[in-house]
């Protein structure tokens, strides 16, 4: 199941839809890392407010995506985790450390538009 | 589990293949909020078939995940039984560690898995399989 991504000015939104297996998540990070390039983008914002579950294995692909588009010039936002998938996360151990998380993808648009700001530190 | 623990019903999940992974943990879910684990508790049950039913497809290309429903006396719970015919893991205990486990390509996540459940066993035999039996209780 391919995930659509939008792009917004200089953002691209990855909007996660349902259940997605470890081929459906290495594409989207092969596919956001390509339209960085592509289309220029300084910010990457991928919604996971639809995923179920956020194992060992999606939550290294998504420190994949935000180190991969990092090293092209784009910072990478997770947005969406839910309260039980946090839970989950914590009990388990797992960690997306250095990668920014915002509650919601407005949130994470507002984030972006902040750190975008001549002068400020991002 | 202990004496006493009364097995009601069951169900099993062909691991083979990447949606099977997804399958199993959706069933897992279901399950268990049908027995009415909270949406949280049910998230850990389907993090950790998910992690399970993985290895089997990377570790040991196919297997099952069995999900049956346990009771204790008043007590209601969820046993994940994931099972494969695969190479078995040489070093359990080395498997068990965290740093060994969570780290790096080769990892097993058996150390999350162990800390998502409330009961954790594994049996594992070189050359033979690996079944990795865990549950939880409902509070």
């Amino acid at each position: 199941m391919a995930v659509p991504i939008l792009k917004q000015g200089q953002t691209l939104i990855a909007s996660i839809q349902a259940a997605l297996t470890d081929t459906d998540l290495l594409e989207l990070r092969d596919a956001l890392l390509e339209q960085v390039g592509r289309y220029r983008s300084r910010g990457v914002i991928v919604d996971v407010t639809a995923l179920d579950v956020m194992d060992s294995f999606s939550t290294r692909t998504l420190r994949d995506v935000a180190h991969m588009t990092r090293l092209r010039g784009a910072q990478t936002i997770i947005v969406g985790i839910q309260p039980e998938v946090a839970f989950a996360m914590a009990q388990f151990g797992l960690t997306l450390e250095g990668v920014p998380t915002k509650l919601d993808l407005e949130e994470g648009l507002d984030y972006l538009a902040g750190t975008a700001k001549p002068g400020s530190d991002g | 589990m202990g004496e006493g623990v009364r097995v009601e019903q069951e169900s099993k999940v062909r691991v083979e293949t990447e949606a099977d992974i997804v399958l199993a943990r959706q069933q897992g879910r279901a399950i268990a909020r049908d027995l009415g684990f909270t949406l949280g508790n049910a998230t850990l049950i389907a993090t950790a078939i998910s992690e399970l039913a993985r290895n089997i497809v990377q570790y040991a290309t196919r297997g099952e995940v069995i999900l049956k429903r346990i009771e204790n006396g008043s007590q209601k719970g969820l046993v994940v039984i994931a099972r494969d015919e695969g190479p078995g893991i040489n070093d359990v205990r080395r498997a068990m560690e965290d740093g060994f486990s969570t780290s790096g390509r080769l990892g097993l996540g058996l150390p999350g898995v162990r800390r998502l459940m409330d009961e954790f066993n594994i049996h594992s035999e070189v050359g033979k399989g690996t079944t990795v039996t865990a549950s939880m209780w409902k509070s």
